[in-house]
Protein backbone atom coordinates (compact mmCIF):
# COMPACT_ATOMS: atom_id res chain seq x y z
CA UNK A 1 0.00 0.00 0.00
CA UNK A 2 1.31 3.68 -0.34
CA UNK A 3 2.04 5.58 2.73
CA UNK A 4 0.99 9.28 3.20
CA UNK A 5 5.08 10.28 3.51
CA UNK A 6 5.13 9.09 -0.46
CA UNK A 7 6.10 11.65 -2.81
CA UNK A 8 4.89 11.76 -6.28
CA UNK A 9 8.70 11.24 -8.51
CA UNK A 10 6.88 10.65 -11.93
CA UNK A 11 3.27 11.20 -13.24
CA UNK A 12 2.96 10.73 -16.56
CA UNK A 13 1.33 9.90 -19.73
CA UNK A 14 2.98 7.92 -22.62
CA UNK A 15 1.95 7.48 -26.21
CA UNK A 16 1.27 3.30 -26.94
CA UNK A 17 4.56 2.95 -28.63
CA UNK A 18 7.27 0.51 -27.76
CA UNK A 19 9.81 3.52 -27.13
CA UNK A 20 7.68 4.59 -24.08
CA UNK A 21 8.79 1.56 -22.70
CA UNK A 22 12.65 2.33 -22.58
CA UNK A 23 11.36 5.70 -21.56
CA UNK A 24 8.94 4.32 -18.66
CA UNK A 25 11.73 1.82 -17.47
CA UNK A 26 14.22 4.80 -17.56
CA UNK A 27 12.53 7.05 -15.20
CA UNK A 28 10.82 4.40 -12.76
CA UNK A 29 15.18 3.76 -12.30
CA UNK A 30 16.04 6.66 -12.04
CA UNK A 31 13.93 6.96 -9.03
CA UNK A 32 14.79 3.64 -7.71
CA UNK A 33 18.45 4.64 -7.90
CA UNK A 34 17.86 8.03 -6.28
CA UNK A 35 16.23 5.79 -2.65
CA UNK A 36 19.16 3.63 -3.08
CA UNK A 37 18.36 0.32 -4.63
CA UNK A 38 21.45 -1.78 -5.34
CA UNK A 39 21.99 -2.59 -9.48
CA UNK A 40 20.54 -6.28 -8.63
CA UNK A 41 17.07 -4.61 -7.51
CA UNK A 42 17.45 -1.94 -10.22
CA UNK A 43 17.56 -5.19 -12.90
CA UNK A 44 14.36 -6.86 -11.11
CA UNK A 45 12.36 -3.60 -10.87
CA UNK A 46 13.38 -2.86 -14.40
CA UNK A 47 12.06 -6.10 -15.66
CA UNK A 48 8.80 -5.73 -13.49
CA UNK A 49 8.39 -2.21 -15.01
CA UNK A 50 9.21 -3.50 -19.14
CA UNK A 51 7.18 -6.15 -18.74
CA UNK A 52 3.70 -3.92 -17.19
CA UNK A 53 4.33 -1.43 -19.97
CA UNK A 54 4.72 -3.90 -22.70
CA UNK A 55 1.32 -5.16 -21.48
CA UNK A 56 -0.01 -1.83 -21.38
CA UNK A 57 1.11 -0.45 -24.70
CA UNK A 58 0.84 -4.28 -26.96
CA UNK A 59 -2.43 -5.59 -25.09
CA UNK A 60 -3.72 -2.76 -23.20
CA UNK A 61 -3.59 -0.19 -25.80
CA UNK A 62 -3.20 -2.24 -28.95
CA UNK A 63 -0.44 0.78 -30.02
CA UNK A 64 -4.15 2.80 -30.22
CA UNK A 65 -2.93 6.35 -31.58
CA UNK A 66 -5.16 8.33 -29.00
CA UNK A 67 -4.96 5.99 -26.00
CA UNK A 68 -2.25 5.95 -23.43
CA UNK A 69 -0.43 4.65 -20.82
CA UNK A 70 -0.54 6.67 -17.20
CA UNK A 71 3.22 6.04 -15.19
CA UNK A 72 3.13 6.98 -11.38
CA UNK A 73 6.23 6.67 -9.38
CA UNK A 74 6.09 7.38 -5.57
CA UNK A 75 8.93 7.02 -3.17
CA UNK A 76 9.93 7.68 -0.26
CA UNK A 77 13.10 6.40 2.03
CA UNK A 78 11.47 2.59 2.89
CA UNK A 79 10.22 2.26 -1.08
CA UNK A 80 8.68 2.69 -4.51
CA UNK A 81 5.52 2.27 -5.57
CA UNK A 82 5.15 2.21 -9.25
CA UNK A 83 1.32 2.29 -11.04
CA UNK A 84 1.24 1.67 -14.46
CA UNK A 85 -2.38 1.66 -16.14
CA UNK A 86 -4.18 1.65 -19.72
CA UNK A 87 -7.23 2.53 -21.50
CA UNK A 88 -8.16 -0.56 -22.55
CA UNK A 89 -10.46 -3.45 -22.12
CA UNK A 90 -9.26 -4.98 -18.92
CA UNK A 91 -8.56 -8.42 -17.84
CA UNK A 92 -9.10 -11.52 -15.41
CA UNK A 93 -6.05 -12.12 -13.71
CA UNK A 94 -7.08 -15.41 -12.86
CA UNK A 95 -8.00 -16.09 -16.70
CA UNK A 96 -4.15 -16.10 -17.64
CA UNK A 97 -2.79 -19.28 -18.32
CA UNK A 98 -0.40 -20.57 -15.25
CA UNK A 99 3.15 -20.28 -17.01
CA UNK A 100 4.82 -22.78 -15.09
CA UNK A 101 2.07 -25.71 -15.77
CA UNK A 102 3.60 -28.50 -17.94
CA UNK A 103 1.43 -27.51 -20.69
CA UNK A 104 2.10 -24.01 -21.07
CA UNK A 105 5.74 -24.68 -19.94
CA UNK A 106 7.31 -24.53 -23.84
CA UNK A 107 4.97 -21.46 -24.79
CA UNK A 108 6.62 -18.24 -26.50
CA UNK A 109 4.39 -15.71 -24.04
CA UNK A 110 2.43 -15.61 -20.67
CA UNK A 111 5.15 -15.22 -18.51
CA UNK A 112 5.12 -11.27 -17.97
CA UNK A 113 2.82 -11.07 -15.11
CA UNK A 114 4.74 -13.70 -13.44
CA UNK A 115 7.93 -12.12 -13.55
CA UNK A 116 6.36 -8.56 -12.37
CA UNK A 117 5.08 -10.19 -9.34
CA UNK A 118 8.65 -12.61 -8.69
CA UNK A 119 10.54 -8.96 -8.80
CA UNK A 120 8.31 -6.95 -7.06
CA UNK A 121 7.35 -7.45 -3.05
CA UNK A 122 3.64 -6.34 -3.85
CA UNK A 123 1.72 -6.77 -7.34
CA UNK A 124 -1.96 -5.76 -7.18
CA UNK A 125 -3.72 -5.50 -10.23
CA UNK A 126 -6.88 -2.88 -9.52
CA UNK A 127 -10.16 -2.30 -11.23
CA UNK A 128 -10.36 1.46 -12.61
CA UNK A 129 -13.87 3.21 -13.00
CA UNK A 130 -13.83 3.97 -16.55
CA UNK A 131 -12.06 1.47 -18.61
CA UNK A 132 -8.34 -0.07 -18.89
CA UNK A 133 -6.24 -1.80 -16.13
CA UNK A 134 -4.23 -0.44 -13.41
CA UNK A 135 -1.15 -1.93 -12.16
CA UNK A 136 0.46 -1.20 -9.01
CA UNK A 137 3.85 -3.09 -7.77
CA UNK A 138 5.81 -2.16 -4.87
CA UNK A 139 9.43 -2.58 -4.10
CA UNK A 140 10.83 -2.36 -0.58
CA UNK A 141 14.26 -1.25 0.72
CA UNK A 142 15.77 -3.47 2.83
CA UNK A 143 18.51 -1.80 4.44
CA UNK A 144 22.16 -3.52 4.82
CA UNK B 1 21.44 -1.02 -25.72
CA UNK B 2 21.16 -3.37 -29.49
CA UNK B 3 22.28 -6.79 -29.41
CA UNK B 4 24.82 -8.59 -31.40
CA UNK B 5 24.58 -11.88 -32.71
CA UNK B 6 27.78 -13.18 -34.19
CA UNK B 7 28.36 -16.91 -35.02
CA UNK B 8 31.42 -19.60 -35.21
CA UNK B 9 31.78 -23.37 -36.36
CA UNK B 10 33.64 -25.71 -33.62
CA UNK B 11 33.52 -28.43 -35.57
CA UNK B 12 29.98 -29.21 -36.45
CA UNK B 13 28.41 -27.02 -33.33
CA UNK B 14 27.46 -23.86 -34.64
CA UNK B 15 28.35 -21.13 -31.25
CA UNK B 16 26.03 -17.90 -31.39
CA UNK B 17 27.56 -15.25 -29.01
CA UNK B 18 25.18 -12.82 -28.30
CA UNK B 19 25.82 -9.27 -26.88
CA UNK B 20 23.55 -7.21 -25.36
CA UNK B 21 20.03 -7.42 -24.18
CA UNK B 22 17.35 -9.70 -26.01
CA UNK B 23 14.12 -7.85 -25.37
CA UNK B 24 11.03 -7.39 -27.00
CA UNK B 25 11.67 -5.64 -30.46
CA UNK B 26 15.15 -5.37 -32.49
CA UNK B 27 17.34 -8.10 -29.71
CA UNK B 28 14.35 -10.94 -29.93
CA UNK B 29 13.89 -10.10 -33.88
CA UNK B 30 17.49 -9.97 -34.47
CA UNK B 31 17.54 -13.50 -32.31
CA UNK B 32 14.53 -15.04 -33.65
CA UNK B 33 16.06 -14.37 -37.64
CA UNK B 34 19.27 -16.05 -36.59
CA UNK B 35 17.50 -18.72 -35.50
CA UNK B 36 15.58 -19.71 -38.68
CA UNK B 37 18.80 -18.96 -41.33
CA UNK B 38 20.50 -21.23 -38.91
CA UNK B 39 17.85 -24.15 -39.42
CA UNK B 40 17.14 -23.43 -42.66
CA UNK B 41 20.80 -24.04 -43.36
CA UNK B 42 20.55 -27.56 -41.64
CA UNK B 43 22.46 -26.49 -38.78
CA UNK B 44 21.53 -29.11 -35.89
CA UNK B 45 23.76 -28.35 -33.23
CA UNK B 46 23.18 -25.00 -31.60
CA UNK B 47 24.78 -23.56 -28.19
CA UNK B 48 24.12 -20.27 -27.30
CA UNK B 49 26.41 -18.03 -25.16
CA UNK B 50 24.91 -15.80 -23.32
CA UNK B 51 27.81 -14.67 -21.21
CA UNK B 52 27.85 -10.94 -22.36
CA UNK B 53 23.97 -10.86 -22.31
CA UNK B 54 22.55 -9.29 -18.74
CA UNK B 55 18.64 -8.90 -19.33
CA UNK B 56 16.45 -10.29 -21.26
CA UNK B 57 12.57 -10.02 -20.95
CA UNK B 58 9.56 -12.35 -21.32
CA UNK B 59 9.61 -11.59 -25.01
CA UNK B 60 13.73 -12.67 -24.75
CA UNK B 61 12.86 -15.39 -23.10
CA UNK B 62 10.08 -16.77 -25.37
CA UNK B 63 12.37 -16.23 -28.24
CA UNK B 64 15.05 -19.36 -26.10
CA UNK B 65 12.13 -21.48 -25.99
CA UNK B 66 11.27 -20.81 -29.52
CA UNK B 67 14.76 -21.41 -30.27
CA UNK B 68 14.91 -24.50 -28.84
CA UNK B 69 11.70 -26.18 -29.85
CA UNK B 70 12.80 -24.92 -33.37
CA UNK B 71 15.78 -26.66 -33.19
CA UNK B 72 14.68 -29.69 -31.36
CA UNK B 73 11.60 -30.29 -33.63
CA UNK B 74 14.41 -31.06 -36.77
CA UNK B 75 15.90 -33.43 -34.68
CA UNK B 76 18.47 -31.06 -33.30
CA UNK B 77 19.93 -29.68 -29.86
CA UNK B 78 20.10 -26.53 -28.35
CA UNK B 79 22.20 -25.45 -25.65
CA UNK B 80 23.07 -22.52 -23.44
CA UNK B 81 26.71 -22.13 -22.42
CA UNK B 82 27.47 -19.54 -19.89
CA UNK B 83 24.80 -17.96 -17.95
CA UNK B 84 24.85 -14.53 -15.88
CA UNK B 85 23.24 -14.85 -12.58
CA UNK B 86 20.98 -12.63 -13.88
CA UNK B 87 19.85 -15.11 -16.29
CA UNK B 88 20.07 -17.91 -14.24
CA UNK B 89 17.67 -15.90 -11.95
CA UNK B 90 15.31 -15.38 -15.10
CA UNK B 91 15.11 -18.87 -15.98
CA UNK B 92 15.04 -20.50 -12.52
CA UNK B 93 11.92 -18.24 -11.88
CA UNK B 94 9.89 -19.57 -15.20
CA UNK B 95 10.99 -22.68 -14.48
CA UNK B 96 12.99 -22.91 -17.82
CA UNK B 97 16.30 -23.66 -16.19
CA UNK B 98 15.15 -27.69 -15.98
CA UNK B 99 13.96 -27.74 -20.00
CA UNK B 100 17.58 -26.33 -21.10
CA UNK B 101 21.08 -28.29 -20.82
CA UNK B 102 23.25 -25.02 -19.21
CA UNK B 103 26.77 -25.34 -19.42
CA UNK B 104 29.45 -23.10 -17.85
CA UNK B 105 32.76 -24.80 -20.01
CA UNK B 106 32.58 -24.10 -23.66
CA UNK B 107 34.27 -27.47 -24.55
CA UNK B 108 32.45 -29.59 -22.49
CA UNK B 109 29.40 -27.96 -23.95
CA UNK B 110 30.77 -29.04 -27.06
CA UNK B 111 31.92 -32.49 -26.59
CA UNK B 112 28.11 -32.90 -25.42
CA UNK B 113 26.68 -32.65 -28.33
CA UNK B 114 28.69 -35.79 -29.69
Amino acid sequence: MTQGSDSIHTDIRLDSKLESVDRGEELVLEAARGIGFDEDELHRIGIAVRESLVNAVTHGNRFHGRKKVHLRVLISPEQMTVEISDEGTGFTQAAVPDPLSSENLLKHSGRGLLMMQAFMDEFSVLPRDAEGTLIRMVKKRHPG
Amino acid sequence: MSMTLTTRQVGDVTVIDANGRITLGEGSTAFREKIRELSASGNKKVLLNLAEVNYIDSSGIGELVSGFTTVTNQGGSFKLLNLTKRVVDLLQITKLYTVFEVFDDEAAAIRSFN
